[in-house]
């Protein structure tokens, strides 16, 4: 594909999905108001905020781990952030009670599982990138058994939990877009506006390391040390998002394999913020079904799977073609 | 110029490269060649800081390359290995604009634009630019990657195996390029070769290795002779003169 082509698809690109973004924002914000404009506006504005965060913090940090790992299949919650974020939620309630937890300082509670998540992947990352083995390989088969361990150690305490504790624990565990805390919001903000600065800067390099271990060392790219650099990136992005709405990683997988299909070869300067749109418009969509077409019956995460589900076997069938 | 000084790294007790000296100076196509397991390709490596060595070190004009700033290096000295495998999609473009990366650092100016173009029509893939590197033949994608190491325009091209898995044309294609860049671009390109002919045609300094340590290092024709292919491989072997060069019966 010539750099005009990709220019022109790139551009073609911004303009519909950008239209259409602006409509299911304006859909969002605007379908089955009732009352006061201004509280309306201000209720779903702070929701639109949390869901826009998500919508790029996800696909970006997905976007990033694909180039480290160099296999576009997996997504970082294989590294057993969202298996964390449960372990760490089923045992707050499990050792000191719903009753308490719920009292908790939104705040301080999630600093506490944002620094669990991020002390836990450091952890592992310079535990075996920097002893044991130079190998991602290795590195991420370690995380999925953690992620397995948490998983396991999850499941016994919720069958040991009081049923009435259960419930509340489980309303905890369902990602979900609202009621996130204004200060909390802000500060996932500026966390994942830190972590994307961060990215950008680095980005011409990232770039390199497409080439490979080698390849990038020969032009210069310092490849262990961008790794890392990277890694940490990452970890801060997907903790960030979990942190704030709950375990929600799989729809970066779908959107950075649709921005791929749709503009491939592209430099990462066009494929992150491609992957942030088409990001936004799943999740606003489905924040939009779930509110007007489910009445609140369900949860954001259903629908997001339903229809990313949906979109994952067109694009299946269409590649079988 | 490149000095190897008491250079080794160790698998598990044995060492798979042993050396105690080896000059590489400016210009010329060197070969180095050698049984499978010769170390050849981690001397290569070691050579271009893709691995560490365990004892010794690499010298780049009197400095360690260890030690020298990674695209300063870059500027100077590059290495194409043998396994080029890509997971994304790339196209031919903009896997030669990564050979400017040490220059420009992602953003191309005028000068590395012209560079890649003169890189592009040096290996003849011109036609082919836009296309994705999964869609070329083995010859094709070899080229496209020896646009991007001469795109990066270093005094030091290595490269391991380049002919591994290419068909005669394209092998005798791949090995006229790396002779033009020694010849007519002043490299001084550094080669692991398999095929015996190949290097006594073409190169100006044979290397040969063998358990790690270097056998003889000379001009092809005080290299490629019965006796020392037979301590090499083993093997008799039979070697004629054609067109003033070794000519070895390599089929036994």
């Amino acid at each position: 594909m010539s750099p005009d082509a990709r220019f022109h698809r790139a551009r073609l690109l911004a303009l519909s999905l950008g239209g259409l973004m602006a409509l299911a924002v304006a859909v969002y914000m605007t379908l089955g108001a009732v009352g006061s404009w201004s509280f309306v506006l201000s209720y779903r504005g702070e929701k639109l905020l949390t869901i826009l965060l998500v919508a790029w913090a996800v696909p970006v940090s997905t976007v990033l781990f694909h180039v480290i790992s160099r296999n576009q299949i997996l997504t970082p919650s294989i590294m057993g952030f969202d298996a964390l974020f449960m372990l760490i939620q089923t045992l707050a309630v499990f050792l000191i009670g719903a009753a308490t937890v719920t009292q908790w300082n939104p705040v301080l509670v999630y600093l506490g599982e944002l620094a669990a998540m991020v002390a836990f992947s450091t952890l592992l990352f310079r535990w075996l990138f920097g002893r044991i083995a130079q190998s991602l390989e290795l590195l991420l088969l370690v995380g999925i058994i953690f992620g397995v361990l948490f998983r396991s150690v999850t499941g016994l305490l919720q069958r040991l939990i009081d049923p009435g504790e259960f419930l509340v624990l489980q309303d905890r565990l369902f990602a979900s877009f609202s009621g996130a805390d204004p200060q909390v919001l802000a500060m996932s903000a500026a966390l994942v506006a830190a972590a994307s600065f961060w990215a950008i800067w680095r980005l011409p390099a990232i770039d390199a390391m497409i080439l490979g271990r080698d390849g990038a060392l020969a032009v210069g790219v310092p490849h262990r040390r961008l790794t890392a650099e990277v890694f940490l990136i990452v970890t801060l992005l997907v903790a960030a998002s979990t942190a704030l709405v709950g375990p929600i990683t799989f729809f970066g997988l779908l959107v950075a394999n649709l921005a791929y299909r749709l503009l491939p070869g592209a430099p990462l300067r066009l494929t992150l913020p491609l992957a942030g749109l088409l990001g936004a418009l799943l999740l606003v969509g489905a924040q939009v079904v779930l509110e007007r077409v489910l009445g609140f019956t369900g949860t954001v995460g259903m629908v997001i799977e339903f229809l990313g589900g949906l979109l994952f076997i067109l694009l299946l069938i269409e590649r079988a073609r | 110029m490149i000095r190897v000084e008491n250079l080794g790294k160790t698998y598990a007790g044995d060492w798979v490269v042993d050396v105690e000296a080896l000059e590489l100076p400016r210009g010329g196509l060197t070969a180095i060649i050698g049984p499978n397991g010769a170390g050849k390709s981690t001397l290569l490596s070691m050579i271009s800081r893709l691995q560490a060595p365990d004892r010794g070190h690499v010298t780049l004009d009197g400095q360690d390359i260890l030690r020298i700033k990674g695209d300063v290096l870059a500027r100077q000295l590059t290495v194409l290995r043998q396994d080029n495998a890509m997971t994304a999609r790339l196209t031919v473009a903009d896997l030669v604009a990564f050979g400017r990366y040490p220059y420009s650092k992602g953003r191309l100016t005028e000068a590395d634009r012209a560079e890649i173009e003169r890189a592009l029509a040096l290996v003849d893939i011109v036609p082919y630019r836009h296309r994705f590197l999964d869609e070329l033949s083995g010859g094709q994608r070899q080229r496209a990657f020896i646009a991007m190491v001469l795109a990066q325009d270093t005094e030091y091209a290595l490269f391991d195996e380049p002919l591994n898995s290419l068909d005669i044309r394209h092998a005798v294609s791949v090995m006229h390029l790396l002779r033009r860049a020694a010849e007519d671009l002043g490299k001084t390109v550094v080669t692991v070769l398999h095929d015996l002919n190949f290097a006594a045609r073409h190169a100006d300094r044979i290397i040969a290795m063998k358990n790690g340590r270097l056998q003889v290092v000379g001009r092809p024709d005080e290299v490629i002779r019965p006796a020392i292919l037979r301590d090499l491989y083993g093997l008799d072997l039979d070697v004629t003169e054609r067109q003033g060069k070794p000519l070895v019966d390599v089929f036994g």
